[in-house]
């Protein structure tokens, strides 16, 4: 069995008085794509800023290849290096092309050389279809092509593991294809991914494993086939009725 | 032709006389704008950071200064303190002095602004590609504040060039002062020279503060 890279043991966050997650455990092994779903604010989102300490957290630790990952300790610059993080909105930087927003952190952070990493950067580039895009700023370029980029930045790192946090959620439908095609590709080249998302097919293709959040901790875990045709507990199967219309009324074929 | 009393400015070393009566206030106006940007970019960043003492302070001073007659600011500076401390400062230092607390908490404000406009998010997604949290202002925060911030604080400078016409009221020998000295020095042979004379300073402002606010418009529309 492929080694763990991420492991999660009894986290607990609060905010203020609100218990947001309760000792919630969960590993991540090498090349393995977990999904994680749920109901709009069950902590999903809070989960995956848990782990690369965008949050403090208020109970049990988090260990990136058995390094500790901690909210304000000092080499937390270089754990974040190894974590890959995409955003809802992709958090481009405005004032740089699309070439400086994805070199900036690899020179800067890493101290790479800049023609090594354009290099790759624009071959990453072409992969995704945008390397004609480069010299752009982001404000010229699409909601599909922006979250492109941001996935390409987030690549150029070399992170050990990948956060995807409902990328396709502020797209207009005929772009989110764009973006989940990349990420198919990318769980076919045998990345270790964590993606929260509602797209339930692309879920399903995606997965090696489908994770359940549910009142502030997993609720169900298990693996793609099982989790869409057999859920085993009622919240299960209410969730996934929730992406399922149905018209009373109407004549049986 | 109306006489316009153009001609007085031929006389003498009058029109050079004028003109260094602007670099007086241009000198000012620049040597407190650098002041106070510096000052205002150091008290615009401490106080970004919401409750902290430097932003009560940045408060209330900016509060004071935003209500206070510029005038009455460069009289208690150069009359009252000077008397009172027993202190002495030239008419120029004086100005320079009030023009830059004026300025530093104006561009103060103006930094604080532009720093905490920048959204939360914008930092975190540095911070998640684990750049350290002084890249992070120097390459992600800093950049886009002033691009926010140019055209204002250039419209600050434009303000403060106007507003040294007052330091004349202190004793400073500034364009106005020649002015007036050129005007009263010709009543017999030029009557009209208070025309021509204000209207050349007319001129001389236009000039000066023109450029600024071109380039202002222009980074604003280059920057969107
Ligand atoms: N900074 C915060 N302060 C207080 N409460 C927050 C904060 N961020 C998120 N929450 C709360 O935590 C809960 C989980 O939010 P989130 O993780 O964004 O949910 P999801 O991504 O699953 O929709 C929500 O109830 C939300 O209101
Ligand atoms: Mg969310």
């Amino acid at each position: 069995m492929a080694e763990t890279i991420l492991s999660i043991s009894h986290l607990t966050k609060r905010f203020d008085d609100q218990t947001i997650l309760e000792d919630l455990s969960l590993e991540v092994r090498e090349g393995e794509v977990v999904v994680i779903v749920g109901s709009s604010g069950c902590g999903k989102s809070t989960l995956l800023r848990c782990i690369n300490a965008l949050e403090d957290i208020q109970g049990g630790e988090i260990r990136l290849r058995g390094e500790l990952i901690r909210y304000g300790s000092k080499n937390l610059p270089e754990m974040r290096r190894k974590v890959g993080m995409v955003f809802q909105n992709y958090e481009l930087f405005p004032h740089l092309t699309v070439l400086e927003n994805i070199l900036l952190a690899p020179v800067k952070a890493q101290k790479r050389s800049r023609e090594e990493v354009r290099e790759e950067a624009l071959t990453l580039l072409d992969r995704v279809g945008l390397k004609e895009k480069a010299g752009s700023y982001p404000r010229q370029l699409s909601g599909g092509q922006k979250q492109r980029v941001a996935i390409v930045r987030a690549l150029c790192m070399h992170p050990e593991i990948l956060l995807f946090d409902e990328v396709t959620a502020a797209l207009d439908p005929e772009m989110v294809r764009e973006v989940l095609d990349v990420i198919v590709s990318l769980a076919d080249q045998g990345k270790t991914m964590l993606i929260v998302t509602h797209e339930m097919s692309f879920a399903r293709a995606v997965a090696d494993r489908i994770i359940l959040l549910e009142d502030r901790n997993i609720l169900e875990e298990s693996d793609p086939e099982t989790f869409f045709t057999a859920p085993k507990t009622e919240q299960a199967k209410k969730f996934l009725q929730s992406f399922e219309f149905n018209r009373k009324n109407k004549a049986e074929a | 032709m109306p006489d316009l009393g153009l001609e007085v400015l031929w006389r003498g070393k009058n029109f050079v006389r004028l003109l260094g009566g602007l670099w007086v206030a241009l000198r000012i106006s620049l040597i407190a704008a650098g002041i106070s940007v510096v000052a205002g970019i150091l008290l615009g960043i401490a106080a970004s950071r919401k409750r902290s003492v430097s932003s009560v302070i940045l408060r209330i001073w900016l509060g004071i200064i935003h209500i206070m007659p510029q005038m009455v600011l460069l009289f208690l500076m150069y009359f009252g303190t000077t008397r009172a401390f027993g202190w002495n400062l030239s008419g120029e230092t004086a100005a320079i002095i009030v023009f830059s607390l004026w300025g530093a908490a104006e561009m103060g404000d103006l930094v604080r602004g532009a720093v905490s406009s920048i959204p939360v998010i914008q930092r975190e997604s540095a911070e998640a590609l684990g750049l350290k949290p002084f890249q992070v202002y120097r390459w992600i925060i800093l950049p886009q504040a002033v691009r926010r911030l140019l055209p204002l604080s250039i419209n600050l400078i434009t303000r403060m060039i106007k507003t040294t016409s007052l330091v004349t009221l202190i004793g400073v020998v500034e364009i106005l002062k020649v002015a007036q000295q050129i005007i009263e020095a010709n009543r017999k042979a030029s009557p009209n020279a208070a025309f021509g004379v204000f209207l050349t300073i007319f001129v001389m402002y236009y000039l000066a503060c023109r450029p600024l606010s071109l380039a202002a418009k222009k980074l604003e529309k280059h920057w969107r």
